[in-house]
């Protein structure tokens, strides 16, 4: 599929509190769907009801500890990429969302000092090889480990299920 | 170096010796448990991709859980294309409405958990089912469309922590108090990437239903799964209701574990998680006596037999407070007919609570009995995160089904143990 690029720019949208979990990313209220547009309309609501209003195709959702803790739902990254977001940058992440985003071909980024040097509508350079984020509107850095090869690999080929029709294409 | 049993069961299913935690490998499954809110969204992916056949349909087991019987149009459809897919694939193991049960209570009780197995669900209390020596984990719904496609998934090994269970439980003190208890100490990320391994004497006083509590909760501490060793116990379980054959895996003496906790049973106490996350569990001597406008007792967690006649033992002769709601959702429908016939649905009914049939219902916030702006509700289910139950102003509280039953009584957070002399 696509190769990643060096660098993505994008807008901030700031979640500093720990332990923000998938009801609120997605309320259990509209699992009754799964059509990513009809999702993104819901993206956020339990948390911040004007995200929907705010958030513009290409932005980054930076977040605090364990990122989309509780339920198991991929509904949840639909839902935020539905919205438009185009990365998340998360102090760190629940194991199942983290799987979910990149089994999506999703970009997460694991960045422990990201909600310190970002204020939501900072416009923000993140560049994936060398594992940096700076911050455009104030000058500051924060560093981060880049993507696994694993992970790095999955979302090239456009997620899991992309992945393993490569491989079994190509016979291995 | 040894091996935990979590790691030998990966390394059986990736065709390895030994594997190591942190490593990637892609592992085998066993058996895929499917339901009707995260499946059709896979079938639609496998569908869209070509991909029309599941690799073998006697590894799959389908139930409705979530929003049956239908709660509205839009989850009559889920339920719909859930039971066109299976017929279309000839999936045997279904459990339709009037047998269906929540996935992760009717697998093991209808004898389809084996220990040794390896088992995913689109739903991330599968961990439940490690109770039975099993590697079980929830997985979203690509997961589980590449699991029904190849019948294989990757998996980075996880480290694991060892939770020795010493001791017997005080009189009125449940399983459900222990696993509050370990969270409120390592908190929801305290065993974020890892398996959450039990053992000890304490596990022998507690039977397959007290122990699927604790596994059940695993994710909520963040694991990545729950699991306890095989023993008698486990073993009766199994074999009174499958002929199966299964291997059973141990941990080694000389395991590496990233992290040890031992629990003494007799220090604990009916535990309260106050409102909005696991980890705030308080011994019930702190809890103020905040009034329930709802009880809730049922769920994954907490909806089995041995919850419902603990429940009944406290509301038999007893009423439900003026201004307080009671519901009771068996969680499979065997267990609805067990309580049936045993008398429990009466005494319920006596008392006034209203009981419902098996779903997950409202302890995700679906349906029969979701919350409103600042109502209270104090439920035996698994998480009380902001807007679970319904609204995000909503305030859950979780507790052992005696706790709920006695809080039911009294309309406010009550200790249990008065009720049950």
């Amino acid at each position: 599929m696509a190769a990643l690029p060096d660098t993505l720019t994008g807008y901030a949208h700031v979640y500093e509190r720990a332990h923000i979990n998938t009801d609120e990313i997605i309320p259990a209220r509209y699992l009754n769907v799964h059509e990513e547009a009809e999702l993104a309309k819901y993206a956020m609501e339990d948390i911040d009801g004007d995200f929907v209003k705010r958030v513009m195709p290409g932005d980054f959702v930076i977040a605090g500890d364990n990122f989309g803790c509780g339920s198991s739902r991929e509904h949840a990254v639909w839902a935020l990429r539905g919205a438009g977001v185009k990365v998340v940058i998360a102090r760190s992440y629940a194991r199942i969302f983290f799987r979910n985003a990149i089994n999506n071909g999703f970009l997460a980024i694991e960045c422990p000092e990201a909600v310190e040097v970002v204020a939501t509508g900072d416009h923000l350079e993140l560049d994936l090889a060398a594992g940096r984020l700076r911050n455009l509107t104030n000058g500051r850095e924060a560093v981060f480990v880049p993507l696994s090869d694993f992970a790095r690999e999955l979302i090239e080929d456009g997620g899991l299920l992309p992945h393993i029709q490569k491989k079994a294409q190509a016979g291995s | 170096m040894g091996m935990t049993m979590t790691e030998k069961i990966l390394a059986a299913h990736s065709g390895r010796d030994r594997v190591t935690p942190g490593e990637i490998v892609n592992a085998k499954i066993d058996l895929i448990v499917a339901h009707d809110v995260t499946t059709p969204p896979a079938v639609a992916m496998l569908r869209k991709l070509g991909i029309n056949k599941v690799f073998d349909p006697s590894k799959i087991l389908v139930t409705p859980d979530h929003f049956v019987p239908n709660k509205d149009i839009k989850s009559a459809e889920l339920a719909k294309q859930l039971r066109e897919w299976r017929i279309e694939q000839g999936i045997e193991r279904y459990y339709e409405v009037g047998n269906h049960g929540i996935c992760h209570a009717i697998a093991p009780e209808q004898g389809h958990v084996l220990p040794g197995m390896t088992v995913v669900c689109g739903d991330s209390h599968t961990t439940t089912m490690g109770a039975l020596g099993t590697f079980a984990t929830g997985v979203g719904s690509t997961d589980l469309a590449a699991a029904l496609a190849t019948g294989e998934l990757w998996f980075k090994v996880p480290d694991s922590m060892l939770f020795e269970l010493n001791g017997t439980l005080p009189f009125g003190v449940y399983s459900k108090d222990i696993i509050l208890y370990i969270i409120s100490k390592i908190g929801v990320d305290g065993a974020r990437y890892r398996a959450m391994e039990y053992r000890g004497s304490g596990l022998k006083s507690m039977s397959m239903e007290a122990r699927f509590t604790i596994t059940n909760m695993a994710i909520e501490a963040g694991g990545k799964s729950g699991i306890m060793p095989v023993d008698a116990i486990s073993e009766e379980y199994v074999q009174a209701r499958t002929k199966e054959p299964y291997k059973c895996y141990e941990s080694d003496e000389d395991a590496v574990y990233s992290e040890r906790m031992t629990i003494e049973l007799d220090q604990l106490e009916p535990i309260v998680a106050l409102p909005s996350l696991p980890s705030n569990g308080r011994f019930i001597g702190e809890v103020e006596r905040v009034k329930m406008d709802q009880v809730y007792i049922g769920s994954c967690t907490n909806g089995r037999i041995e919850d419902l006649r603990i429940a009944a033992q406290i509301l038999k002769g007893n009423k439900v407070a003026n201004g307080t709601r009671a519901i009771v959702v068996p969680a499979t429908t065997e267990i609805w007919k067990t309580a049936m016939r045993e008398g429990l649905l009466e005494i319920f009914a006596d008392a006034g609570c209203v009981v419902s049939t098996a779903t997950c219902g409202a302890c995700l916030g679906g349906f029969m009995g979701v919350l409103g702006a600042e109502e209270t509700c104090l439920s035996t289910t698994n998480r009380n995160f902001v807007g679970r139950m319904g609204h995000p102003r909503a305030k859950v509280y979780l507790a052992s089904p005696a706790t709920a039953a006695a809080t039911a009584i009294t309309g406010t957070i009550t200790d249990p143990r008065p009720f049950l002399q």
